[in-house]
């Protein structure tokens, strides 16, 4: 699929590959006794080095049982803290830079140290991947495939996590930003970004969908054309995990080119790869 | 297994110490670690037999009576003979007798544990003692402080402390009243003693205690007049543990408060705590809990410290090698290693019916998270596995998946006997297997009554009747939870056949606790009330067509979504449940409002029987 896509997604993958080896070359670097707040800042510089002016969101970071959003009851918790890392740690780098008007958001769980249900958690997200992506090119509408992912998760044993996020989104609309040299941020969010979510969600309201992907009636919609950010988020028992990367879905007929993964050269489709 | 003094086969020797003879007595092959087993007052060291039996099969296990108790002589004068440096001598007398050249694993029950206390804080002791597991008895220099700590800050807590400690001592002052406790002991006291001890603290067989008694009870009453009030008055400063020490705390004791060992950790760092639902006399009437924790305590101790030597001893015996505490970090507040549930289910058998999802699921979860052993049992046995999986995972010391539908009585038997010899009898029984059934009572067929009845009356019937004989005959209590449901006391038109299960369910519940009170076992009910779990989506509506069933289904999913209480939270009430014993625990906010009204006012709950539930 590589070679056919278009100059825009090429775009598009180039900075979603940009925001992984940048959760990458970060990961490396978290040792013991490093903060949350430390991690995000490594991020940004790590991402303003390379260029990156403007973000749909500024970097996350989560340790510990912050992976699995225990306790979170305003939206307000999902900032970093000064929580530190210790070993034996799971953590998640969540960031979605904006490069030459290119969006990704991208998630990435990793541990500091050997921890086999953490393994477990991120193996199991393989199946919530695939059926996402089978589903979508089913054309079943997005509120039915939240809860076929609901309930696959309930049968691993898990608890629904993205449930936490606004909306209890499983996903949502990224697309292009116009490059201003002022963008200021509202929360965390970059404003560009905020103004094109809001005004897919009033054109979305008019047509009967929505950018975001939620378990509500909204969502009540088969899939619609453009680039989803999917992050389906496992959570067990204090222990968290969630992949984030765009899934592309196109109005043509043929499934496998209704609905692709934009990249399957990822570190976690890696990861499952070598585990085969 | 016997329930005699089990000590005939032991090889017996005597040792000599300061003009007293000691009565020493050892089972197992001496090439093994050396286990030293000390008993209390007024005791001997038969009452250590069925713990000592269970430990020689691993270990060199070595018993002897405290001087002027059972086999041994008594010093002359009496006053001044039993004070606890004297008792520390004898102690290392009979090490260096039994093993010469290794340190030994010191177990102490009552007085035998304030003396091992006393042997495991002096410095001349130091190397001798590999680890030490303390059960019922305080050190007398860490009582002094705690009893000054607490007079000197008078708050109400300290007071209530100190006042209840004091009232379970009433003994002691009793023994300090010269003469008398002799005459009663070697007089009526010491006649009747067996019989009081089979009806207060329901030690069985008969054979328990010794002949000796008398004597035993008479001589030691000088444990408490040469050290008592020297100790307490003027505690050591410097009574730190020089080996890692264990506390197992019988939460029945009638002698010693819980609360005493709430400063233990400064004396001894590394402390490892367990908890048991017993009585004083936990190694006549716990033997087979005793000894497993024992036995891993020493394993544990026994490969940090020697790892040259110890090929022959801890190797092959069995494989438990892992007995240190679990890596994996918990959530649950009392889960983590150390809290309150890891203290009282680490190493114990917990069996959960419907475990492949919901609140036996959960259950399941937050029992692993104290370090339990795990089976899971459901009719689907891919979820059973996945939760024994996951079990594994989060800190179960082992965790298996069986397959079996609960209501079917002869699965239920090859059930009971494949987790009797394979994995051990049952310390924890969960009876939550269960389905739902909604729709009036008129619509509903005998066909959906035999299968509602199945599953949640029989399932219930089948595991309390199969496991809890297991657990009655092997006479070393246990605890029965079985999942009744808010619907067992709240009427409702919508839910008569499932609601009058539930109603069978607590109402067999209350029952069994009378019946199993005497022996040890508890038995609750739990009444969860609306928990977001896969109940909703398989429950089974009657009188409608297959299209409505779909949607009231998804309906009634939607509404317990929004309710969202989760299964984690009952999974926790199952865990209280057990260490508190009770009786009835309604868990939702609406569970418990419908239970106080079946109380104070039926009539409201019967109105509310009569609403249309919104489906």
């Amino acid at each position: 699929m590589a070679d056919q896509l278009t100059s825009e997604l090429r775009g598009f993958r180039e900075v979603q590959r940009l925001a992984y080896a940048c959760a990458e070359a970060v990961s490396g670097r978290l040792g013991p006794g490093v903060t949350e707040r430390e991690a995000a800042r490594m991020q940004r510089e790590w991402l303003r080095a390379r260029g990156v002016r403007d973000w749909f969101h500024l970097p996350f970071a989560w340790f510990g049982d912050r992976t699995a959003f225990a306790g979170f009851r305003i939206p307000l918790q999902f900032f970093p803290t000064d929580r530190r890392l210790e070993a034996g740690m799971p953590y998640i780098l969540d960031l979605a830079p904006i490069h030459r008007g290119f969006t990704a958001d991208v998630g990435y769980s990793g541990c500091l140290g050997p921890h086999p249900l953490h393994d477990r958690l991120l193996a199991d997200l393989r199946t919530h991947r695939e059926l996402i992506l089978r589903e979508v090119r089913e054309r079943r509408t997005l509120r039915e495939i939240y809860e076929d992912v609901d309930r696959l998760m309930i049968r691993q044993g898990y608890a629904n996590r993205h449930r936490a996020y606004p909306f209890g989104v499983i996903a949502h609309k990224v697309d292009r930003v116009k490059e201003r040299r002022w963008s200021p941020r509202v929360l965390g969010f970059g404003t560009q970004s905020l103004k094109g979510l809001a005004s897919d969600a009033l054109r979305g309201h008019r047509e009967g969908w929505s950018p975001l992907w939620s378990p509500y009636r909204f969502s009540d919609h088969p899939p619609t054309p453009g680039l989803w950010a999917v992050e389906p988020h496992l959570g067990f028992r204090g222990t968290g995990a969630k992949f984030e990367e765009i899934l592309v879905v196109t109005d043509s007929r043929d499934p496998e080119q209704g609905a692709f993964w934009l990249d399957d050269d990822l570190p976690h489709v890696r990861r499952w790869a070598e585990a085969v | 297994m016997s329930t005699g003094t089990g000590l005939t086969e032991a090889r017996q020797r005597r040792v000599d110490t300061g003009g007293v003879e000691l009565c020493v007595a050892e089972l197992g092959d001496p090439g093994r670690p050396t286990v030293v087993l000390v008993h209390g007052y007024p005791d001997s060291k038969e009452v250590w037999s069925e713990v000592a039996e269970r430990l020689a099969k691993r270990f060199h296990v070595v018993l002897y009576d405290v001087r002027g108790h059972g086999g041994s002589t008594a010093p002359a004068p009496l006053r001044g003979g039993f004070t606890l440096e004297k008792l520390t001598d004898d102690f290392l007398a009979v090490a260096d007798a039994v093993s010469p050249d290794r340190p030994v694993h010191l177990v102490g029950h009552d007085w035998g544990s304030v003396q091992a206390w006393e042997c495991v804080t002096v410095a001349r002791a130091e190397g001798r003692i590999a680890s030490f597991t303390s059960m019922s008895g305080p050190s007398l220099d860490h009582l002094g402080h705690w009893i000054k700590r607490r007079a000197k800050r008078p708050t109400p807590r300290a007071l209530a402390q100190l006042l209840g400690q004091g009232a379970k001592s009433w003994y002691v002052y009793a023994l300090h009243t010269p003469v008398l406790p002799e005459l009663a002991w070697r007089g009526p006291l010491g006649k009747r003693w067996p019989k009081i001890l089979r009806r207060a603290e329901k030690i069985p067989g008969t054979s328990y205690p010794t002949a000796s008694l008398p004597r035993d009870a008479a001589n030691g009453a000088w444990l408490y007049r040469d050290n008592v009030r020297a100790r307490l008055s003027r505690p050591r400063t410097d009574a730190r543990a020089h080996a890692p020490v264990q506390l197992i705390t019988p939460t029945g004791d009638a002698f010693l408060s819980e609360r005493l060992y709430d400063d233990l950790e400064q004396w001894a760092p590394g402390l490892v705590r367990h908890t048991l639902a017993a009585k004083h006399w936990a190694p006549r009437t716990r033997p087979d809990q005793l000894a497993s924790w024992i036995g891993d305590f020493v394993l544990a101790h026994e490969n940090s410290e020697d790892h040259e030597e110890d090929g022959h001893a801890a190797g092959r015996t069995g494989g438990r090698t892992d007995a240190g505490t679990p890596t994996t970090p918990g959530t649950g507040k009392g889960a983590a290693p150390g809290g309150p549930y890891a203290q009282r289910f680490g190493g114990q058998l917990v069996l959960v019916t419907g475990a492949g999802g919901g609140i036996g699921r959960a259950t399941a979860f937050a029992f692993a998270e104290a370090g339990a052993r795990i089976v899971a049992v459901d009719l689907d046995l891919e979820g059973a596995a996945r939760t024994a999986e996951l079990s594994r995972l989060i800190g179960a010391r082992a965790a298996w998946a069986e397959q079996a539908d609960v209501g079917d009585g002869q699965a239920m038997e090859k059930l009971a006997v494949k987790v009797a010899t394979e994995y051990g009898i049952v310390d924890v029984l969960v009876n939550n297997a269960g389905i739902g059934l909604s729709g009036a009572f008129l619509d509903t067929t005998a066909e959906d009554w035999k299968k509602v009845l199945d599953v949640n009356l029989w399932g219930v019937i089948h595991g309390c009747r199969l496991f809890g004989r297991q657990m009655a005959e092997r006479g070393q209590g246990g605890h029965i939870v079985n999942t009744a449901s808010a619907a067992a006391y709240q009427p409702s038109k919508a839910l008569p056949a499932y609601s009058t299960s539930k109603a069978a369910v607590l109402m067999l519940s209350e029952c069994l606790r009378a019946e199993l009170a005497g022996q040890g076992i508890g038995v609750s009910a739990i009444c969860p009330g609306f928990v977001n779990t896969g109940i909703t989506s398989t429950a089974r509506f009657t009188g409608v067509s297959a299209e409505e069933q779909e949607r009231r289904r998804r309906k009634a999913a939607r509404l317990y979504g929004l309710r969202n209480y989760p299964p984690e939270k009952v999974a926790d009430a199952v865990l209280r449940a057990v260490i508190r014993d009770q009786a009835v625990v309604p868990v939702t906010p609406e569970a418990r409002g419908a239970w106080l009204l079946s109380r104070i006012a039926p009539g409201a709950l019967r109105a509310i029987a009569r609403v249309e539930p919104p489906l």
